[in-house]
């Protein structure tokens, strides 16, 4: 062990911590602040309370924006994963006519027409159905933006599940049905829960989307309310913002350290290179 | 129980591949049958089409008088084992092989006392619990064989049973399917690419290439009169002299070959190869090779001028023009 | 005949679900965007009952609108260092040494990147605020001038950082799998004959990743530049200064009300996407 090997070594670890404050200071607030006597946009040691949660239940549109969220983003969530399920098996499986050029377009759709590229005709659009304000509707764009990649990256998961699972399933008698529900969703279930939690992750942190299209404060999801809090501005709400940001922040941190114990938070498949 | 008639049956592919070529077979009831060839040549598109997971493009397949060709695979009452055994992995070894009545929604009861009694036959029956990720190789094959029984079909049909286990694993389970399909009497066609295991395992062997059969008959005529150059070259462990002689070629199996005053080969040893209780010699004759077997310590010393020659009736003569048997 | 057994027409009814969803509310937005963009279309006023054709005025007045042209390099300059530079290294970085360290600290790591990675963009935004704000702002009393205004004195450089926070646990991902394929066998070869680490990156392990860095930039570039959470952290402000792509859009469509306008300048923007989606996959496939 020389010494120029021990500088860089310190030199690595050094490296490594600044970074990882780097990533790890701004979080900090989510901990401190929510639970300060005078919570504030800085970081400081608090002085402990449970006043701000209790404030924060208190107020009209907390709770009932978190249940919004939860609606939009279960109708989101488990649209985009059925829907994406069943036509990732079917592309996987049989050369429908034209089949290639389709996987094309949503690979290029996927990347291409984005939410923000298209908020204009989108707001427009719903304008125009009287969909403004509608939840399932939203739920529905929403859903309608993740397809492409969900198929995508599901269609890679299918064409792993060896062909001879349902060529066997068929010769015991198994019709298309019941080789999908016993042994071929079974065997990629991995992969569909990797669809449904980077949609619900996605549905669920959402901003634009239900900012353009729910006006109206009582349909409004968490995202949304939360920056109504800041634009309102006043004392009143920065003791509301904080909490109700670590209430909203849960779901996700929780998801988080699911997928991370039960399967590693890897690339399986989608990833081309 | 039933036998398998195919009547000039083809299966071409979409990219226009005629896999199977207007074949023609017959399979006996309780038949143990070996579709034997090199890759490609069409044995298991064949086997395919019979459990009817690659659709014909022309001819007909039946299973006993039933004429099964445009049937769906469920309806065929076939069961098959795939060359990977397609063992579910989320099932239990039990829930795997209770799969097929599961399919016919036979009562729960039923289903567990199937599997158990067929885990059983093959002993199987400390492993239900398991998963098929917790199982040896051998363990697989004899769960997806129990999956198959469990089916109780009229026809089974195996994709390279053997393939996927090691070598020594291999003879046991080769002696275990041949004994369980003594005892089943059930119709069997299985798919190899190894002549030795169609040899050891089947009552008829059907050699293929280019999805045509080259040859139909019983290991001993397939091993002593191969019809042609092709089948002649593929089947035995060490492969046949082939030389030729005028409009001839003449063929002798290593192993018929014994040194002689004189004889059909002369020359000179160049290699001797030990096989285990045989030995491999190689003669060089001007320009042919000519490969003899001998008894252990019975070798020649490299070097050494040797005449071999073979009985009368175990030398074959094929036309040099078509390849096939003339005498 | 497929392994499934579905047949063409069940299949079909499979797929048929999906592409609803998808052609209506993805598809025709796209399109119409190409409509919208040549009318005079607004939120209000004569314009929104009865939106005339105007051709393509909304192109040309875009590209003569310093407001777009400002927008267009600022979004250039975001895309350029916090994804393309930014989070394409910071990704690499992690990824490569995270694989020497020991498990528990590689976990650590990686649990921060993805956590900044997956929190809702509103509730990231706070704590960006609680990072530059003036006076308690967390930046501040660490470098020591708590009066500076990070957000207003520096916003496009606040964005291209808090961008790399944000975005970098794809490039980490990524890259950490792409590592994983990288044969040992190969990295061990370098190392016998003495290379040295960054030798062993450029010769042995980049001609392998070389596909993952294309994708990779590609993703977070695209996603980079219509990306919306500036608008949360600045609103494109102060004085136009932060104004990427998509929150001018915005701007213009909802608060200006120039939905026509807006729509030409999105057109403008999908073309970017599509050219470079197009040019992507192009390169990829002559790689194949």
């Amino acid at each position: 062990m020389s010494p120029l090997w021990m500088v860089r070594r310190i030199g690595f670890y050094v490296l490594v911590a600044v970074v990882l404050a780097f990533f790890a200071v701004p979080m900090l607030w989510l901990a401190s602040a929510p639970f300060d006597e005078k919570p504030g946009l800085g970081l400081r040691w608090p002085d402990w309370t449970w006043r701000n949660v209790v404030t924060t239940f208190e107020h009209p549109y907390a709770v009932s924006s978190l249940v919004n969220s939860l609606v939009l983003c279960v109708v989101a969530t488990v649209v985009t994963t059925v829907l994406a399920a069943l036509a990732a098996y079917a592309l996987s499986r049989v050369r429908i006519p034209g089949r290639d050029l389709l996987l094309y377009l949503l690979l290029l759709l996927s990347s291409v027409v984005t939410g923000t590229a298209a908020m204009v005709p989108i707001f427009v659009m719903m304008l125009q159905f009287g969909l403004i304000n509608s939840q399932f509707g939203t739920a529905l764009v929403i859903a309608g933006g993740m397809l492409p990649a969900a198929i995508f990256i599901l269609k890679d998961f299918m064409d792993a599940v060896p062909r001879s699972y349902e060529e066997s399933a068929r010769v015991f008698g198994a019709s298309p049905r019941q080789v999908l529900g016993h042994v071929v969703l079974p065997v990629a279930r991995p992969g569909v829960a990797t669809i449904f939690v980077w949609a619900f992750v996605n549905a669920w942190g959402n901003f634009l989307l239900p900012f353009l299209l729910l006006r109206d404060v009582g349909q409004q999801p968490a995202a949304v309310l939360l920056r109504t809090l800041y634009d309102e501005g006043g004392s009143a709400n920065l003791t509301v913002i904080p909490v109700f940001s670590l209430l909203y922040s849960i779901p996700v941190v929780v998801l988080y350290l699911f997928v991370s114990k039960r399967y590693g938070f890897r690339f399986h498949g989608g990833i081309k290179s | 129980m039933a036998g398998i008639t195919v009547e000039d049956l083809s299966t071409v592919y979409p990219n226009g591949v005629r896999a199977v070529d207007s074949l023609d077979l017959e399979i006996a009831d309780g038949e143990l049958f070996a579709l034997l060839g090199p890759s490609g040549c069409g044995k298991t598109t064949l086997l395919r089409t019979i459990a009817g997971l690659e659709a014909a493009t022309g001819g007909a397949v039946a299973i006993g008088e039933r004429d099964v060709t445009r049937l769906q695979p469920g309806d065929r009452r076939v069961a098959m084992v795939f060359q990977d055994y397609a063992l579910f992995p989320h099932m239990t070894v039990s829930e795997n092989i209770a799969y097929p009545l599961r399919v016919r929604g036979v009562a729960k009861a039923v289903q567990q006392e199937t599997a158990v009694r067929t885990a059983g036959g093959l002993s199987l029956g400390e492993l239900l619990d398991r998963r098929p990720g917790q199982l040896s190789g051998g363990q697989q094959q004899r769960a997806a064989l129990a999956r198959a029984v469990a089916a109780s079909a009229e026809v089974l049909l195996l994709d390279e049973p053997l393939s996927n286990l090691d070598a020594r694993l291999r003879l046991e389970a080769r002696t275990f399917l041949k004994k369980l399909q003594r005892e089943l009497a059930l119709t069997t066609v299985f798919v190899t690419h190894d002549q030795a295991e169609a040899l050891a395992l089947a009552d008829r062997i059907a050699v293929m290439d280019a999805g045509r059969i080259r040859q139909l008959g019983t290991p001993r005529e397939v091993f002593q009169r191969p019809a042609d150059t092709f089948v002649a070259n593929f089947i035995g462990s060490t492969p046949m002299n082939l030389v030729p002689r005028g409009a001839e070629i003449i063929g002798v199996r290593p192993e018929y070959l014994s040194p002689a005053r004189e004889g059909l080969f002369n020359g000179v040893v160049s290699i001797v190869e030990n096989l285990g209780v045989t030995s491999l010699v190689t003669l060089d004759c001007g320009e042919d090779q000519i490969g003899y077997v001998v008894p252990e310590d019975e070798e020649p010393a490299v070097g050494a001028v040797v005449t071999v020659d073979a009985p009368d009736t175990r030398v074959l003569r094929y036309d040099k023009e078509t390849g096939l048997l003339v005498r | 005949m497929d392994s499934s057994g579905l047949g063409v027409r069940r299949a079909v009814g499979f797929v048929a679900p999906a592409l609803v969803l998808i052609g209506v509310f993805l598809v025709f937005p796209a399109l119409w965007t190409l409509y919208i963009g040549i009318t005079d279309y607004q939120l209000t006023g004569p314009a929104a009952a009865d939106p005339q054709v105007v051709g393509a005025d909304n192109l040309v007045e875009a590209v003569r609108d310093p407001l777009f042209t400002n927008s267009v390099w600022l979004t250039a300059l975001f895309v350029l260092f916090s994804a393309v530079i930014g989070q394409n290294v910071l990704g690499f970085g992690l990824a490569w040494s995270l694989r020497s360290v020991s498990p528990w600290l590689r976990r650590t790591a990686e649990g921060l990147v993805l956590l900044s990675w997956i929190l809702p963009s509103t509730v990231v935004a706070f704590l960006w605020f609680a990072v530059l704000s003036r006076d308690t702002g967390t930046l501040g009393l660490l470098l020591g001038s708590p009066q500076t205004s990070w957000l207003v004195e520096y916003p496009m450089t606040s964005l291209i950082i808090f961008n790399v926070w944000r975005g970098t646990a794809f490039s980490m991902l990524l890259y950490t799998s792409a590592l994983a394929a990288v044969p040992p066998s190969q990295v061990e070869t370098a190392r016998l004959v003495g290379a040295s680490g960054w030798q062993t990156v450029r010769d042995v392990v980049f001609p392998h990743i070389r596909g993952h860095v294309l994708t990779n930039t590609l993703l977070i570039s695209l996603w980079t530049a219509n990306d919306f959470t500036p608008f949360l952290l600045t609103s494109g402000g102060p004085n136009h200064r932060s104004e990427v792509l998509p929150v001018l859009i915005y701007r213009q469509a909802l608060e200006g009300g120039q939905l026509g306008y807006a729509s030409a300048m999105s057109m403008l923007l999908l073309v970017g996407n599509l050219v470079v989606a197009l040019v992507y996959l192009r390169l990829l496939r002559r790689r194949a």
